[in-house]
């Protein structure tokens, strides 16, 4: 026990050295990090961390697929593969002769869309002529561009560029990799030109690799099964419930002449952010980046206004009746990022979800011994717009999903009913400070977040302000927002039951074959 | 699962993995200088990592000190040798309990609930877990901590208690995983690969039953942490903003007494490949096949390493590969693709192709496979293909050792398995070496087709043509094995 006696007194001690420590870090910060928005609106961040001859960048785009428009969901996603395709310099042999390649193929597959599509009449024979002719302009667009496939990613990756990636989701859009310093100038001529003269070649065959990512995270994962359900029933009228990656029909019917008018719409320089991150020094490497991603011409930032999720009167549940083993998610509808309760939920996720003193592992896994796992999180399915707070769990062997959602209740109703201990408190806020310096020693990460809080927040400081916020979280507020969002009519509910095969461990085959 | 399940629907990325281009590499032919190769890149300024320092305690402890003062955290990760290949096969899964319980049980005078509070107040972490040919036991605090954390540490290390409610937790949630282990196609080819490779029994490929995890008991636990953990088995290596020479001393106060014990050795362990051809595996609930060829690979010691690692580069290994760019950016015929000649530090890695693809497109992808080891020899990698993947290479080097965590890992490694611990800078030098004739060469010793297992997790029913119109075809059992009686409550609740 002499652990224990000591432990209020260390941790009032542990408080002051924090609050010094982070102190110390955005002093550091704000002498390190230089903002500057260009004259066509796109706002760059350098952030010196001479720690080695490297550096990070984030390119943050915003707009995710809640920009998808209807009947084109993926869109967001599919540019953000086109932006590996390379430009009009980089992955042709010849663009002038390509770009009238391009658009025949783009004529091709319009008349061949408006064959298939017909309600009636349908005429199969031509519609057969018509998929031929298709494939045979993108056959002779191929031809430009075959010699210099991927032409992009191999002068990165040639020249020592490394976790060359990208992602999209419902907010928004990150490109991101690695270079060695000395690469600063080519990075800024290569990150500007991919969003100054994109090219949609070889579009119908990078359609096909997305859709094949869409078997792999969804159609062939029960898991990716089952949310894709529970966020399409959770939100009825926000974009929320539309998955990322598309629709089938959707992916088999948009086109390049689409991608284009999603780019030329929300890629505008006042939609971007850029962070570059390391062993930099921002007088010599402003001048460089700004002569580069200035030649963005400035457009209009577009309307992103969406309709707005109403409120859920009505308990939702979703079923799925897999041959794989039981799950259970609930999530609940709670405010956007601007909230003044955001950290508050920040603090409840934190209490019900982090490592062996969380609420739900104590309650779950330790002592009812009725799940492997057992978490709540907020900011599912994004955050700019109200979104959900999510609880789920992986029931072990011989308890059912339903069980599962009774204990997760039985925990919120604690939450609403009791205040929370001052060690509890303490010991969210003491980690939330912990995290925040444990998140500052990288070139990636740090490009990331301060990119991220800019975009979001128009500063990047947010990113140590949302420490302070949560400094002044009460408990109070935590009985108050869980009372407020924690209620039957507020919760859909997904869950997945085994069936199709002999319970878990019978003996038998578990999967339809494998004999 | 965790988090990350959720981002991995959320976040779309548009590389799967880090492991292909059948056009450019044969007719590209020299472009006049384009507008980003006038871009002056200037020489990179010399940098000169700082090197951990390296003590040897008398008791044969072996500590790396790296300061690191950028921010005010210190973290330490003991590396113990002796891991889950030195389990008997009628415990397999004892190092996954082991390395669960070594923490959540607690110490002699403090359960590991105790622990959790006492820990988490100070937003600290000690935890442990368990390996193939090492356990570890790691802290992680801000600095000012460090007292109370490193006590915590040692006293984890030295005395712990492995209490027996905490023993049971750890084995629920292993029968969790083993019910669960055949839910995700990915899941089962990653397991039934390195089967094929190894052996379905050997340690470098097996996986706990029902049986064997019940088959665990709080004695063994107690028996393994008597015989493995001792100074002389450990690499300790220490990383954050302290003073080398106070941290030294601190170690040898807590470490110098503490008496040697038996050394680790190692299991004598030998593959036992399975026959090439073709496995299958049904799978009724997916559109997507999970196709990989499988084979024995290599260790970081064979001299063949530094041309397998720019044949790697070129043939499989990213956006600039011959099979990323056929396969997925070509023929549209996959999202993940790639693969190599994988090297293991101490035993032979896996040598391993692969592909996801729709169901429809099974045997065609096989196919595209197989003709592009063919294309190895009728067009072997060419000069261009070799200058990128060595500038691949050695221009991104320097990320090898950005932090000075990254150099503490690989020098503790290297420690590990024995390597000189100028191992980096020779791999430097063996690359720059490497030659067109050396990548033809590795290419035709170690990818041949008829030597590989080519294994099918997929629909079977929606191929488009039955594997066995390949060749034979064996069907591989992936039942999981019934638990012993009376282990699992009320089964059968299910239609």
């Amino acid at each position: 026990m002499k652990f224990r006696i000591r432990l209020i007194q260390t941790t009032v001690v542990c408080f002051v050295l924090f609050a010094l420590a982070l102190g110390q870090q955005v002093a550091s910060f704000e002498k390190r990090t230089t903002v500057k928005k260009l004259a066509n609106g796109l706002t760059i961040i350098i952030c010196e961390r001479p720690e080695a001859p490297v550096f990070s960048f984030f390119t943050h785009v915003d707009a995710g697929s809640v920009q998808d428009p209807m009947g084109k969901t993926g869109l967001a996603h599919m540019f953000e593969h086109m932006a590996f395709k390379g430009t009009d310099t980089i992955g042709t042999r010849d663009y002038a002769g390509e770009k009238v390649a391009l658009a025949k193929v783009e004529e091709a597959y319009a008349a061949y869309l408006a064959e298939r599509d017909k309600p009636v009449d349908r005429d199969e024979q031509k519609l057969k002529q018509l998929e031929q002719d298709w494939k045979d302009a993108i056959a002779a667009a191929d031809k430009f561009s075959a010699p210099y496939t991927n032409e992009f990613g191999k002068i990165v990756e040639g020249e020592g560029g490394e976790g060359m990636n990208a992602f999209t989701d419902y907010d928004e859009t990150g490109y991101h990799y690695s270079f060695p310093v000395n690469r600063l100038e080519l990075w800024a001529y290569l990150e500007s030109e991919r969003f100054l003269h994109p090219v949609m070649r070889q579009f119908y065959k990078e359609r096909n690799v997305v859709i094949e990512e869409r078997r792999m995270r969804t159609d062939s994962n029960p898991t990716g099964r089952l949310v894709e359900q529970f966020t399409e029933e959770a939100f009825v009228a926000h974009p929320y419930h539309r998955p990322t990656i598309g629709w089938i029909s959707d992916l088999n019917s948009f086109s390049a002449t689409d991608a284009q008018h999603f780019f030329d719409k929300y890629y505008v320089p006042a939609n971007m952010v850029v962070t570059v991150v390391g062993d930099v020094r921002a007088a010599e490497a402003m001048p460089v980046v700004e002569k580069y991603f200035s030649r963005i011409p400035a457009r209009p930032k577009p309307d992103t206004a969406t309709t707005t999720e109403p409120p859920q009167n009505s308990e939702r549940t979703v079923v799925l009746h897999e041959q794989s083993q039981p799950f259970y998610i609930e999530g609940y509808h709670r405010p956007d990022y601007r909230s003044a309760d955001d950290q508050v939920y920040d603090a409840i996720t934190d209490l019900m979800s982090n490592g062996r003193t969380s609420r739900l592992y104590r309650a779950l896994v330790r002592d009812k011994q009725i799940a492997s796992d057992a978490e709540g999180f907020t900011g599912y399915p994004g955050n700019k717009y109200p979104q959900l707070f999510t609880f789920y769990a992986l029931p072990i062997p011989g308890h059912k999903p339903q069980e599962i959602g009774e204990a997760i209740h039985a925990e919120i109703e604690r939450l609403k009913k009791e205040d929370i201990s001052d060690e509890e408190l303490k010991m969210i806020k003491t980690r939330a400070k912990a995290n925040l310096i444990r998140s500052l020693g990288s070139n990636e990460g740090l490009a990331f977040a301060l990119g991220l809080n800019q975009a979001r927040y128009d500063d990047w400081r947010e990113l140590f302000r949302s420490v302070d916020r949560i400094e002044k979280v009460t408990k109070a507020d935590i009985r108050r927002v869980a009372n407020l969002t924690f209620v039957p009519e507020n919760r859909t509910v997904g869950m997945i039951e085994f069936v199709g095969g002999p319970p878990p461990g019978a003996g038998a085959g578990t999967q339809g074959g494998g004999q | 699962m965790k988090r990350a399940l959720f981002c991995f629907l959320a976040v779309i990325v548009v590389v799967g993995f880090t492991v292909g281009d059948g056009c450019a590499w044969a007719q590209a032919q020299q472009t006049p200088q384009q507008a980003w190769q006038q871009i002056a890149i200037p020489k990179l300024p010399a940098f000169h990592p700082a090197q951990p320092k390296r003590i040897e305690l008398p008791n044969g402890m072996v500590v790396f000190l790296q300061e690191d003062h950028e921010l005010p955290t210190i973290d330490g990760t003991a590396r113990i040798r002796g891991g889950e290949q030195s389990v008997p096969a009628n415990k397999t899964g004892l190092m996954d309990v082991y390395g669960e319980v070594w923490r959540t049980g607690g110490t002699k005078t403090q359960t590991g609930d105790q622990l959790d509070d006492y820990l988490e107040q100070r937003a600290a972490k000690v935890e442990t877990g368990g390996g193939g040919d090492a356990t570890t036991i790691s802290w992680s605090c801000l600095k000012e901590d460090f007292d109370d954390v490193f006590r915590v540490f040692e006293d984890v290390l030295k005395n712990p208690e492995f209490r027996a409610e905490k023993i049971e937790i750890a084995q629920k949630g292993m029968y969790d995983g083993i019910s669960r282990r055949n839910d995700e196609a990915s899941q089962i080819a990653g397991r039934e690969a390195a089967k094929l490779v190894y052996g379905a029994n050997n340690p470098y490929a097996r996986v706990a039953e029902y049986a064997t995890v019940a088959a665990i008991t709080r004695q063994d636990l107690i028996e393994w942490h008597a015989r493995y953990v001792h100074p002389n088995n450990i690499i300790l290596g220490v990383v954050g903003d302290f003073d080398a020479a106070k941290m030294e001393a601190r170690l040898r106060l807590a470490f110098g007494a503490w008496p040697r014990g038996e050394a680790a050795g190692r299991p004598e362990i030998k593959p036992e490949p399975a026959k090439p051809g073709y496995y299958q595996v049904d799978k009724t609930d997916v559109n997507q096949s999970n196709i990989q060829m499988v084979a024995l690979g290599i260790t970081r010691r064979n001299p063949d390493y530094f041309a397998i690692s720019v044949l790697n580069e070129a043939f499989g290994g990213g956006f600039s590969s011959r099979m990323f760019g056929d396969i997925r950016t070509s023929k549209g015929l996959a999202y993940a693709v790639g693969g190599g000649v994988g090297a293991g530090w101490d035993h032979d890695g896996m040598l391993r192709l692969m592909v996801s693809t729709k169901s429809k497109t099974t045997i065609e992808s096989i196919a595209a496979l197989d003709e592009e080891i063919d294309d190895l020899d009728k067009h072997p990698i060419n000069d261009e293909e070799i200058k990128r993947a060595k500038d691949s290479i050695l221009n991104s080097f320097v990320f090898r050792f950005d932090s000075p965590e990254k150099v503490l890992q690989e020098k503790m490694a290297y420690e590990f398995y024995g390597y000189p611990l100028d191992f980096l800078e020779n791999f430097q030098k063996g690359i720059e070496a490497v030659t067109r004739e050396d990548v033809a060469k590795v290419a035709a010793k170690y990818l041949h087709r008829e030597k590989m297992a080519v294994l099918v997790v997929g629909n079977v029913a929606e191929f488009d043509k039955p594997l066995s119109s390949l060749g034979s075809v064996t069907k591989l059992d992936i039942a999981i094995p019934a638990p012993p009686p009376g282990l699992m409550p009320e089964q059968g609740e299910h239609p």
